[in-house]
């Protein structure tokens, strides 16, 4: 833990081999997983507030819904679903590791490893759904 | 010796007596995600992954979904959950970005006008969604409405 004293947070001193990045938020996987668990939450937010407004089309006609989910099925948006399917499975993932590491002293001291198992995670499940997904944007 | 600035958020105690809203606020961002999970990997398993995926979704998917009001309270808890979470975690990151003021106070109240205009909408939506509105041509419809 780092003391605090007159508006500062002061680390104690490292040995001098170790690198830099020796607390939970600054530099490395706590920092970085931070930083792409912000990005993704404001992306997916964002997307959220379009998604509600594009599926409330169907309370105006079938056309209106048809004509506006038809741009959804194009190859470039196709793309972005990847994208978008991408950061909400980050997000979900390390948003486990968030509440994991909040609650359980083990996780607090490997969350750098559970970062990594976040990535592989998302790996697979990137695997599993891009393919699939490719295929249905790009035949048909 | 390592020094780390001060954040620029300033401190804000929580209070002694009564209802911490941060704490809730806390809690809330947890619980939701963990249910949020099921709701959103699910949606997307159904929507995108099953059958021809994105291509299938049209008006007459949607009708058919709507139809079970098993879909409907599905949609309905992610709507709600999503978005006060996603609101909630974009008022995080004002106060983050943002110093006290009415800069601040606006970017607030934008969310929170934003998430509840959006709930009201989604949930009205839901419920009253007419599946087979009379006039619309029939290629259009889910299968049902002929019968
Ligand atoms: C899929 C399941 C989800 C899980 C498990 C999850 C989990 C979390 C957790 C644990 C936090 C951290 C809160 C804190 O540090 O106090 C968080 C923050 C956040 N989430 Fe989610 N979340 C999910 C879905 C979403 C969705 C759908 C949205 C957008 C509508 C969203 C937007 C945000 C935002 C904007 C933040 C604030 C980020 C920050 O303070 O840096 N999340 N989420």
């Amino acid at each position: 833990m780092p003391e605090s004293s007159a508006g500062t947070l002061t680390a104690p001193e490292k040995p001098a081999k170790q690198k830099p990045g020796g607390t939970l938020y600054r530099g490395r996987e706590g920092m970085w997983s931070w930083v792409l668990h912000r990005i993704t939450g404001v992306a997916i937010f964002f997307f959220l507030l379009v998604h509600i407004l594009d599926t409330a089309l169907v309370r105006v006609s079938p056309e209106a819904y048809n004509a506006v989910i038809g741009t959804y099925q194009t190859p470039i948006m196709g793309l972005g679903e990847v994208a978008l399917v991408g950061a909400i499975v980050f997000h979900a993932l390390n948003g486990l590791r968030i509440i994991l590491v909040d609650f359980w002293t083990w996780a607090t001291r490997h969350q750098k490893v559970l970062f990594w198992i976040v990535i592989a995670l998302w790996v697979v499940t990137m695997l599993a759904f891009t393919p699939r997904h490719l295929i249905n944007v790009f035949s048909h | 010796m390592t020094t780390i600035e001060a954040p620029r958020t300033p401190v804000r105690p929580a209070p002694k007596r009564g209802v911490n809203l941060e704490k809730w606020g806390w809690i809330y961002m947890r619980v939701s995600g963990v249910v949020l999970i099921v709701l959103i990997f699910t949606h997307l398993f159904v929507n995108l992954m099953l059958g021809d995926g994105v291509k299938a979704i049209d008006f007459g998917f949607v009708g058919g979904k709507w139809a079970d009001p098993f879909w409907q309270w599905w949609d309905v808890a992610m709507l709600w959950l999503a978005l006060i979470h996603g609101a909630n975690g974009m008022r995080t990151i004002v106060n983050d970005y943002t110093k006290p003021g009415t800069a601040q106070k606006l970017m607030k109240l934008a969310l929170f006008l934003a998430a509840a205009v959006l709930i009201v909408l989604g949930t009205l939506v839901v419920f009253t969604f007419d599946p087979c509105p009379a006039g619309a041509p029939a290629d259009l419809l889910p299968s049902f409405c002929a019968a």
